[in-house]
């Protein structure tokens, strides 16, 4: 099953976890589906069903916006990274 | 980088040589890397976690013009991490303090202080001078000015990000690669991403992510190695683990893209919806939010004293009620976030006073009670941090 990282900012929605293991077979239906079994994450990554713009995913190193967006595929051994803007310094 | 090549340079005299051995002996720096640090100017947004490392490595390491940008004064809360001031100078201008501390690393450093918040109005002058502009500053709308500025001025941004246990560090350099606006287009809705002041960040974390932006501010410098360019170092310390993205030059950023609808600073504060900085005059998102009766310390204080039944809500995490609480008075936690489950604990008839660290998430909590019914709420002005220092001192201040 792909792995989806989670950035702090995030995680106090996924009790905790930094990464999470789920299915689906798109970076979509992924982020779809670790929304619902964490849906309190759900407002902060969809606009409605569209990812929401200031919300990066990346496809092992690749901007899923480069690649096919929500439709992009993912494989078993794919992770995929949730890149927040925080702005502390 | 060649217009980070000096042909001669600055000579170096012999207490320099002496000084700068270390670096002499490198063919990577030599006497020809080492005058380019010399006639080099960088300019820092921020002299507070990640200016705090830079501008110590980057004077020690002889750059010859460092230019601080901060307006602010030390506190005692900025020394956890803020290590080029001391205890000495809390209530000093951070600027004085930072100063002090670069002169007494190397004396042969020109120091600039701008000790005025960055704005639309005077950040083009202000990093016009500096060959490298470093942005270590702790909110949003300064960041997009920052990289705005930047992508105009043509001038790399070595840009570096901290918060709680995670960095970020990229060089965003819109001559050769993205810029900011390329990776983060939107900024997050106000009040989504805490602040380092709301959320907590390690000490030591701007230690690193800062010593990996003068490392990158000085390649640029000396025109060596690999920059950051076009990549994203995410650090993560709690899971001790560096990763790396790709980041493209979006043909559509409205800065740095192929049809630039931002050819001049714009309004950043209304960008993102949030003020720059405590000196802002910046209120939109005041006068969006609806307004919450408020009591301030000293009147809860005689309300109780005279008897009157209050109940306390503490919506804070556990961790900080460990710091401080008002469990004394009765007061009962339940944390933000866990609000709505546990609402039904709450007496809707009874007149319940909530209370947090400064007063900002109380008054989130009362918004949001409010459309479930709870209408006698009221909101502890200034938190308990103002309660313990107006009330009750025997409570510490965090």
């Amino acid at each position: 099953m792909p792995t989806i990282r989670i950035p702090a900012p995030l995680r106090p929605y996924t009790e905790n976890q930094s990464s999470v293991s789920v299915g689906g077979a798109t970076a979509g239906k992924a982020l779809d589906e670790l929304t619902q079994t964490y849906p309190a994450l759900r407002q902060h990554l969809f606009e409605g069903n569209a990812l929401r713009s200031f919300v990066n995913v990346y496809l092992n190193d690749e901007d899923i916006r480069y690649l096919d967006g929500a439709d992009t595929a993912v494989g078993e051994q794919d992770t995929l990274m949730i890149i927040p803007s925080i702005a502390g310094g | 980088m060649n217009q980070y090549e000096h042909n001669g340079g600055p000579e170096l005299s012999h207490e320099e040589v002496r000084r700068y051995s270390r670096h002499l002996i490198m063919p990577e720096v030599g006497m020809a890397g080492q005058k380019r640090l010399k006639a080099a100017s960088v300019l820092l947004i921020g002299a507070g976690g990640l200016g705090s490392p830079l501008a110590m490595y980057l004077a020690a390491a002889g750059i010859g013009r460092i230019g601080l940008v901060d307006y602010d004064v030390v506190d005692a809360s900025n020394l956890q991490r803020q290590v080029i001031h001391g205890t000495k100078d809390i209530g000093r201008p951070k600027l004085e303090s930072a100063r002090d501390r670069i002169l007494d690393i190397n004396p042969h450093v020109r120091v600039d202080a701008y000790p005025v918040p960055l704005t639309s109005e005077n950040a083009l002058e202000i990093l016009a001078p500096y060959d490298v502009i470093i942005d270590g500053t702790d909110n949003f709308p300064t960041r997009y000015l920052t990289n705005d500025a930047c992508v105009l001025l043509g001038k790399p941004n070595v840009y570096g990000s901290i918060f709680r246990f995670d960095g970020q560090v990229s060089v965003f350099y819109a001559e050769e690669g993205p810029c900011y606006r390329c990776l983060f287009p939107q900024p997050p809705p106000p009040g989504l991403v805490p602040s380092c002041a709301e959320g907590g960040v390690l000490g030591v974390l701007p230690g690193t992510v800062g010593a990996i932006q003068a490392t990158e501010a000085i390649k640029l410098i000396l025109g060596v190695g690999e920059p950051l360019i076009g990549r994203l170092l995410l650090y993560d310390a709690l899971n001790m683990e560096f990763s790396e993205v790709k980041l493209r030059k979006n043909p559509d950023c409205p800065v740095c893209g192929d049809n630039p609808t931002v050819t001049e600073l714009i309004d950043y504060e209304q960008f993102c919806g949030m003020p720059a900085h405590d000196r802002s005059h910046y209120q939109h998102g005041l006068e969006a939010e609806e307004t919450v009766p408020g009591i301030t310390p000293g009147a809860l204080r005689e309300r109780l004293d005279a008897g009157n039944e209050v109940q306390l809500l503490d919506v804070r995490e556990p961790h900080e009620w460990a710091i401080s609480n008002l469990g004394h008075l009765g007061a009962t936690l339940i944390p933000k976030d866990q609000v709505l489950e546990q609402m039904s604990e709450l007496d809707t008839a009874q007149e319940i006073v909530v209370y947090c660290r400064t007063g900002v998430r109380s008054a989130d909590v009362i918004r949001l009670l409010r459309q479930h019914g709870f209408a006698r709420l009221t909101n502890l002005e200034g938190g308990i941090n103002r309660w313990a220092e107006e009330v009750e001192p025997a409570l510490p201040v965090y």
